[in-house]
């Protein structure tokens, strides 16, 4: 306890004994500041009606604006969606996902040809959306070693426990480890435009710039990353590739700085999503440099699958999204119902007080208390 | 066989019998039965820890407590099996709080290990092997003879010897003991009393028996056998002989005493034992609330497993081909399985239980304890002493009063006795200027003229001015020392010099009172006293004192009178007296003292009786075989005393009054107001005890007075019961008081407890008279256990009303002039009895309501932490998945939301303190534990769970369309979703905080936005740094990557304002539709105190205050703004007064309000 039983006071016999003569000079009168008599100045504020009200209607005043504000911004943002998980018969991907196993080595491509009704201006976000995955699941989003991630050579050699079961393979340890990485979505998606003139043109995908910048710069490293002549062949060397992969993780791109740990593909599979429905991005397209045309101009489209990842064992989806993107994200319309509902309703509720404001405020003002 | 264990141990010495024999100096008999004896050393031991048994047994102590525990079995679960969180979440905070409390308490144990180191190496002088030694108090074993000079304390119990006086006497004072501060006479036996030197002890044979060590300060029996010349001689020994270690000498050069009782076996020791325990009433109500809460936790743990394996039951689910288990993990047993899924859930759901909340509490009563010794209002100015706080556990309790049982003398009256009539053989008298006037006549006697004084009168004074045991204090400090002969300096000081000291502030009285009329009492020397009347000197020798007690209610003494006669003066309350009296006039006595005692005056009956020579032998006897007997003294001596006090001549009767205090009547008239029942409990007769009733307002004249009186048996008294039950009934509509003695109440209690109950509770006002102190802590009890359990608080200044204090929920001493007694027993002591309004108006209801507030916050606010991980549990598979991330799970409650509630419960003021203290009924608003019920509890906590739900969906709602928050189209993941929550949650959960305040010091403002300010600050920090020995960096720029969202910002403020915005609408339409009396007063109270606007509360000062005025200049520099008001403050601080003198709202109790000049009142 913090009050305990002690009391100095209780000492007194046998410690120091002031005689009835002997009382000290000192008064015991305590001090009259503010702080000790409870008197600090303050600011006493009474929720009443008539201090309420105008924060009701200044609220209301404002978030009506912003919530229409954002619901049109929201509005604005074209989408598209394209499932192409292949659970019909009739899609074209069926096949692929029914014959799928791990160990063939012939790739399994399907076409969905698709249209857009509007043109999409700017840049044009691609994601690959995955419904029913765990991602949030404890013994998934533990399974990684940051500090392998982070090029730290010694748990490159001997991953963390928290790997287990994919920390070693034929006892040699796995990098990059843990289920995690071992999960890594890898579906190969190509876009093509079917232009009117009956030509198929490949639309250029960038992979750079889908992942935090933080992540790719500082996170995630190679290892042996600041030597010169960087060889990821070398440095990966008595390290085995994850089961599910076809590739090892210094075969992930031909360009060196998105090679290895430091791949955007995988640092963006690399972060956790929040909810087994999520979105990742996957490419961005770029509007071209004269900005005249629009990226992706109204027309049909094909999306062509390398189909290499199986979701159908856990009942789930796979899709394709292309989005425009305004400065407060993708397509939301949340934001702005919320702000126009609250807003609405603080401008009623701001009605209501001033409606009782004024009927009781009399009353209220004269009413005396009773003892 | 453990009882052999301890003794070989030394814990308990053995007892072999009643009684402890000691030799005196240690000279043990060469031949006889002589049993060695093993008493304790005089070391004191006060400390409860050694360096080596520290740890151990603080840690033992502290797991003690139930919320202790209950964090080390968590943290003990945690390192056991494989949980979501690490077991640093949990241990961090248990060993900051574990540390904080050993930390302080090993800082008082050091500090008692010093004060004990002190005491016991206190150098002191022992008579050993012929000469005087100088050694340490902790070597005095018993049995040496110790020597203890003027002014000196003593260090053991000692059994005085010999002083320098010839007759043996010293004068003591036990003001450190019980705070008696007048001069005590102790005596040592003849025998002894002639060794006044080293040689002279040397010589001394003697052995004293006496009883094993108790706590009673003022019992000690025992006897002392003095061997001289071959033979035994045999004295007995009582209190008067025993010198208590702690008390101190006074006006003797020097004693020698034998020690008897060393080291923790002295009285004092044994004295200073734990008081138990009180547990205030908001104490019980949150460990209920924490029970549910358990209940709670345990129901979410278990729904959590069941749904987890209602969920998992397919594979699929359980081990998608993403996400395989461990070989390990694999094999392990169903049951096992489910067992640690359960307890990973209960980890995972822990903090649903705040660890602070203990500490928090705990910190919150010792600080804000300081206030009430601090209060001005609660400073007595005469006697320089300020309230005094024992125990801060029971500060809330103080706001839920319900009745108040105050004793009468001392705490209603100032126990400042002046004597006002008298009645002398049937007649009565007046004291008119120093002149004994008999009724009907005046005082016509010209001045100058000797007065004369008729044979009953002055054998009347003589009584009064010889039956009693007053001490004298003279200026010269040395008037006594040529004790030998008191008479040679009878001339050598006037009268004038001297002051009498009493224990009883009746007798003091009585003896001034006799002075002033001409018979003074001038000498008291060994057995002579001496007085004079008119000038004219009289030796009396003191044969026999036989002193008061309370359950003869009167003392007596023998005199040899100087014409060698042998007479008993006896003085004592009426109904002990009046019964044994065969002479006199008793009838118009009686009537007299009714007379007095309906005037209120307190009254004595004065009677005497002479003794024949043979008579005087036969009392002696008899007085001196009680007194020497060992066992069963009291018994005896009571048997002897009823004996000797009979067939006595009744002399008179005095009249005293006892002055009301100050401010009685309004302090008593505002418990009333506030809805607290006073009851007033008096060992007084009850004519005088419905007089003072009704002089201080405790009685209405108005009033229906009800009597329950002289019930003799136990049909009478039901009878009499009944009857006042129907008459009750039948004129409800006028008040009822009820007055109650002693004897008709313990019948009541006896057999009739429901129906005298139900006429108590039906009276307004309640005095009990003629109370024993064991029945004032009877009736608190009884009030205490009835079903309706209310808060009873005791009041009181004596040792006679010690047992009430401790019996109530709540007891307070008077420092007043019986001593510390009731003071050291108290939980809080005031000076007097008017600060009992401010104390439970003003402090009782703002620690109630800060408590309170404090507790429901910290539920709801823990409620608000946890229920988002439990919802997140339905979308990671029940995986135990933690929300948060560690590091925030750890310092939620420590850092980011721990000091606004600290803050807030020590500063809140709902209502202005003037306004409480004049509008008494605003203490009805809290009472019955109000702000604690079940319905607030359920408000708080479903608030609580909306809030939570408002925060998860809200971040579900803005995420889960999983569409990208970034201007940059890149995603977020699991630990931004946790933390928007979690930056939601610390937003609303201090801003719901902000919404409760209604007193913001510059202080709330500092620590509410700077909580925020530290969230966000410290979240920048922790995520923008790879942490070296730390394997995950979840953190990593998360909260960077939030805020760079235009999204999230709005999000939280709209999810923010979601939260709060249905609070402030509720606060709003119930303030308006349905306001209580206390948020009336609120709006009254706001335009007069004339409160700072919130900008300037955070940057008004009072002048030169410390510490802040720093700080006020600083930010006078950095806003500039503010310049302008802060001056503003300075100037009119000096030209206003307080809100108290300017307007006639308050115009009911002035002098109660301070008026030092307020500052920034006026901002």
């Amino acid at each position: 306890m913090m009050a305990s039983s002690y009391n100095a006071k209780d000492e007194d016999g046998h410690i120091t004994v002031t005689g009835p003569g002997g009382g000290t000079l000192r008064s015991k009168k305590p001090e009259n500041t503010a702080f000790k008599q409870q008197r600090l100045p303050a600011w006493q504020p009474i929720l009443t009606a008539g201090t309420v009200l105008p924060a009701f209607f200044i609220i209301g005043l404002i978030f009506i604006p912003i919530g229409i504000g954002l619901y049109v911004t929201s509005n604005n943002i074209k989408e598209f969606e394209v499932d192409y998980t292949g659970v019909d018969m009739s899609s074209p991907c069926f096949n692929c996902s029914q014959n799928f196993s791990w160990n063939s080595t012939t790739p399994c491509t399907c076409t969905i040809p698709f249209f857009l009704e509007q043109p999409y201006e700017s840049n044009v976000f691609m994601y690959y959306g995955l419904s029913n995955f765990y991602q949030n699941h404890r013994r998934y989003v533990k399974s990684r070693d940051d500090s392998q991630l982070n090029g730290d050579m010694t748990s490159l050699k001997e991953p963390s426990k928290e790997c287990e079961p994919y920390a070693y393979h034929d006892n040699k340890p796995i990098a990059p480890c843990g289920a995690i990485a071992n999960s890594m979505f890898n579906d190969t998606l190509e876009l093509f435009y079917n232009d009117p003139n009956g030509t198929k043109v490949q639309i250029p995908l960038t992979n750079i710039g889908i992942a935090w910048w933080t992540d790719k710069h500082v996170k995630f490293k190679n290892p042996g990353a600041g030597e010169a002549n960087q060889n990821l062949t070398a440095v990966f060397q008595g390290t085995t590739k994850p089961l599910n992969w076809r590739r090892p993780v210094y075969e992930l791109d031909a360009a060196a700085n998105n090679n290895g740990f430091i791949n955007e593909d995988f640092i963006v599979w690399m972060r956790t999503a929040a909810l087994p429905t999520f979105r990742k991005l996957y490419r961005i397209i770029k509007s071209p440099s004269n900005g005249m045309m629009p990226t992706m101009p109204r027309g049909n489209y094909t999306l062509e699958v390398v189909y290499n990842y199986p979701v159908r064992s856990f009942e789930g989806r796979k899709r394709m999204i292309l989005s425009t993107i305004s400065w407060m994200g993708g397509k939301n319309p949340f934001l702005g119902i919320a702000y126009i509902t609250v807003g609405s309703v603080c401008f009623f509720l701001g009605v209501v007080l001033l409606i009782i404001h004024h009927k009781c405020g009399n009353r209220n003002n004269s009413a005396d208390i009773s003892n | 066989m453990l009882r052999w264990i301890r003794q070989q141990l030394g814990f308990d010495p053995p007892h072999q019998s009643e009684t402890r024999t000691v030799y005196v100096a240690n000279r043990f008999p060469q031949h006889g039965h002589y049993v060695p004896q093993r008493f304790a050393d005089n070391r004191i031991i006060s400390s409860k820890y050694t360096i080596w048994n520290f740890v151990p047994k603080n840690l033992f102590e502290q797991f003690r407590r139930i919320a202790n525990f209950y964090f080390l079995i968590i943290f003990l679960v945690q390192l056991m099996i494989d949980t979501p969180t690490s077991p640093v979440t949990s241990g961090l905070p248990l060993f900051f709080v574990i540390t904080v409390t050993a930390i302080k308490q090993g800082y008082e144990d050091w500090l008692r290990h010093k004060a004990d180191n002190e005491v016991n190496g206190a150098p002191v002088f022992v008579v050993r092997s012929g000469s005087l030694v100088q050694t340490r108090s902790k070597n005095i074993r018993v049995g040496d003879i110790v020597r203890v000079a003027k002014d000196e304390t003593f260090p053991v119990d000692l059994v005085l010897l010999s002083s320098d006086r010839a007759d043996g006497t010293c004068h003591i004072t036990t003001a450190s003991l019980d705070g008696e501060t007048n001069l005590k006479t102790h005596y040592s036996v003849a025998e002894t009393s002639v060794c006044q030197s080293v040689s002279q002890l040397e010589s001394l044979q003697a052995v004293v028996e006496c009883q094993q060590p108790e706590a009673d300060l003022y019992r000690f029996v025992g006897r002392i056998t003095v061997t001289q010349h071959g033979e035994e001689i045999v004295r007995p020994l009582g209190p008067e002989n025993l010198l208590l270690r702690g008390a101190r000498l006074k006006n003797t050069k020097e004693i020698f005493g034998v020690a008897v009782y060393t080291g923790m076996e002295s009285k004092m020791a044994l004295n200073y034992k734990c008081k138990s325990q009180k547990r205030s009433a908001v104490e019980k109500s949150m460990n209920t609330f924490l029970i549910i809460y358990l209940g709670i936790l345990l129901f979410e743990a278990i729904l959590s497993t069941i749904l987890k394996y209602a969920w998992q039951a397919e594979d699929k689910w359980d081990e998608p081909f993403y996400n395989q288990k461990t070989e390990q993990e694999r094999n392990s047993s169903p049951i096992l399985k489910f067992i640690s899924d359960f307890l990973a859930f209960l980890v995972l759901y822990n903090f649903i239980i705040p660890i602070s909340l203990y500490v928090t509490v705990e910190m919150q009563k010792f600080l804000g304890s300081f206030f009430i010794g601090w209060d001005l209002d609660l400073y007595h100015e005469e006697s320089d002493q300020k309230a005094q706080v024992n125990t801060s556990d029971l500060n809330e309790e103080l706001g839920q009063v319900e009745y108040v049982f105050t004793d009468k003398t001392g705490t209603l009256t100032e126990n400042e006795m002046h004597f006002r009539e008298c009645s002398i053989n049937g007649t009565k008298y007046r004291e008119v200027n120093g002149k004994l006037v008999p009724e009907g006549m005046t005082d016509d006697s010209p001045d100058g003229s000797m007065p004369h004084l008729i044979g009953e009168e002055l054998l009347f004074l003589k009584a009064v001015s010889l039956c009693h045991t007053v001490q004298i204090s003279y200026d010269q400090p040395d008037c006594m020392v040529g004790g030998g002969d008191p008479f040679s300096h009878a001339n050598g000081f006037s009268s004038n010099h001297m002051e009498y000291y009493a224990s009883s502030p009746d007798e003091k009285a009585l003896v001034e009172a006799a002075k002033r009329i001409g018979v003074a009492f001038t000498c008291s020397s060994g057995d002579i006293m001496e007085i004079k009347t008119f000038g004219k000197s009289e030796r009396y020798k003191l044969l026999h004192v036989l002193e008061f007690d309370a359950d003869r209610r009167r003392m007596s003494v023998i005199l040899q009178t100087p014409s060698g006669g042998t007479v008993l003066f006896t003085k004592g309350a009426e109904s002990s007296i009046l019964p044994f009296a065969t002479g006199g006039e008793i009838e118009k006595t009686r009537l007299h003292v009714d007379e007095f005692a309906l005037k209120g005056l307190r009254t004595l009956v004065v009677a005497c009786r002479h003794f024949s020579p043979e008579e005087y032998i036969d009392v002696d006897r008899r007085l001196n075989a009680a007194r020497t007997a060992l066992q069963q003294r009291e018994e005896r001596l009571q048997e002897a005393f009823s004996y000797i006090e009979r067939d006595l001549q009744l002399l008179g009767a005095t009249g005293v009054e006892d002055k009301l205090q100050d401010k009685v009547q309004e302090t008593i008239e505002a418990l009333r107001l506030a809805g607290i029942k006073v009851w007033v409990l008096t060992g007084d007769k009850h004519e005088t005890a419905v007089s003072v009733s009704l002089s201080c307002g405790h009685f209405h004249r108005t009033m229906n007075i009800l009597e329950l009186l002289q019930q003799r048996s136990d049909n009478e008294c039901a009878e009499q019961l009944r009857i006042l039950a129907r008459r009750i009934k039948e004129d409800h509509v006028i008040q009822h008081g009820l007055v109650v003695d002693g004897a008709s109440l313990s019948l009541a209690l006896r057999e009739h407890e429901k129906l005298f109950m139900e006429v108590c509770k039906n009276c307004s006002a309640v005095l009990c008279c003629r109370m024993a102190p064991l029945q004032k802590a009877k009736v608190v009890r009884l009030l205490k256990t009835s079903p309706e359990k209310p808060i009873t608080l005791a009041i009181g200044d004596g040792a006679n009303d010690v047992s009430m204090i401790q019996e109530a929920h709540v007891g307070i001493g008077i420092m007043g002039k019986e001593g510390r007694q009731a003071v050291r027993n108290s939980d809080y002591a005031i000076a007097r009895f008017k600060f009992l309004a401010k104390l439970l108006l003003v402090h009782g209801h703002f620690y109630y309501i800060r408590i309170a507030t404090l507790v429901q916050y910290f539920f709801y606010k823990n409620v608000c932490f946890i229920t988002p991980q439990f919802l997140y549990q339905f979308f990671c598979l029940f995986s135990q998945q933690t929300l948060y991330d560690s590091v925030y799970l750890t310092l939620y409650n420590i850092c980011f939301t721990s000091l606004p509630i600290l803050v807030y419960s020590l500063f809140e003021q709902l209502v202005h303190p003037h306004v409480l203290q004049n509008k008494p009924g605003l203490y009805r608003d809290i009472s019955k534990n109000s702000l604690l019920s079940f319905r607030t509890f359920l408000y708080w906590t479903l608030l609580g769970f909306c809030h939570a739900f408002v925060f998860f969906f809200g971040s579900y709602i803005l995420m889960g369309e999983d569409t990208t928050l970034m201007g940059n189209g890149q995603m977020f993941g699991n630990w931004t979703f946790g933390t928007l929550v979690f930056t939601v949650m610390v937003i609303t959960v201090t801003l719901k905080l902000a919404l409760e305040t209604h007193f913001w010091t510059w202080m709330n403002h500092f620590v509410t936005w700077g909580s925020i300010a530290f969230y966000f600050i410290f979240s920048l920090f922790y995520g923008g740094i790879i942490w070296p020995f730390l394997h995950t960096q979840d953190m990593y720029f998360v909260f960077v990557q939030l805020l760079s969202s235009g999204s999230a910002w709005f999000a939280i403020i709209i999810i923010v304002i979601t939260c709060l915005f249905p609070d402030v609408v509720k606060k709003v339409f119930y303030r308006h539709l349905q306001p209580t009396s206390t948020q009336k007063s609120q709006s009254l109270s706001a335009p007069q105190t004339q409160a700072l606007s919130c900008v300037e509360s955070l940057c008004c000062y009072q002048h030169g205050q410390s510490g802040c005025s720093r700080l006020a200049h600083l930010l006078e520099q950095i806003t500039g703004q503010c310049q302008a008001s802060t001056n503003h403050c300075h100037t009119s601080s000096r030209n206003n007064r307080s809100w108290s003198d300017t307007e006639n709202l308050y115009s009911n109790d002035r002098s109660i309000l301070t008026l030092s000049p307020i500052e920034a009142t006026h901002c």
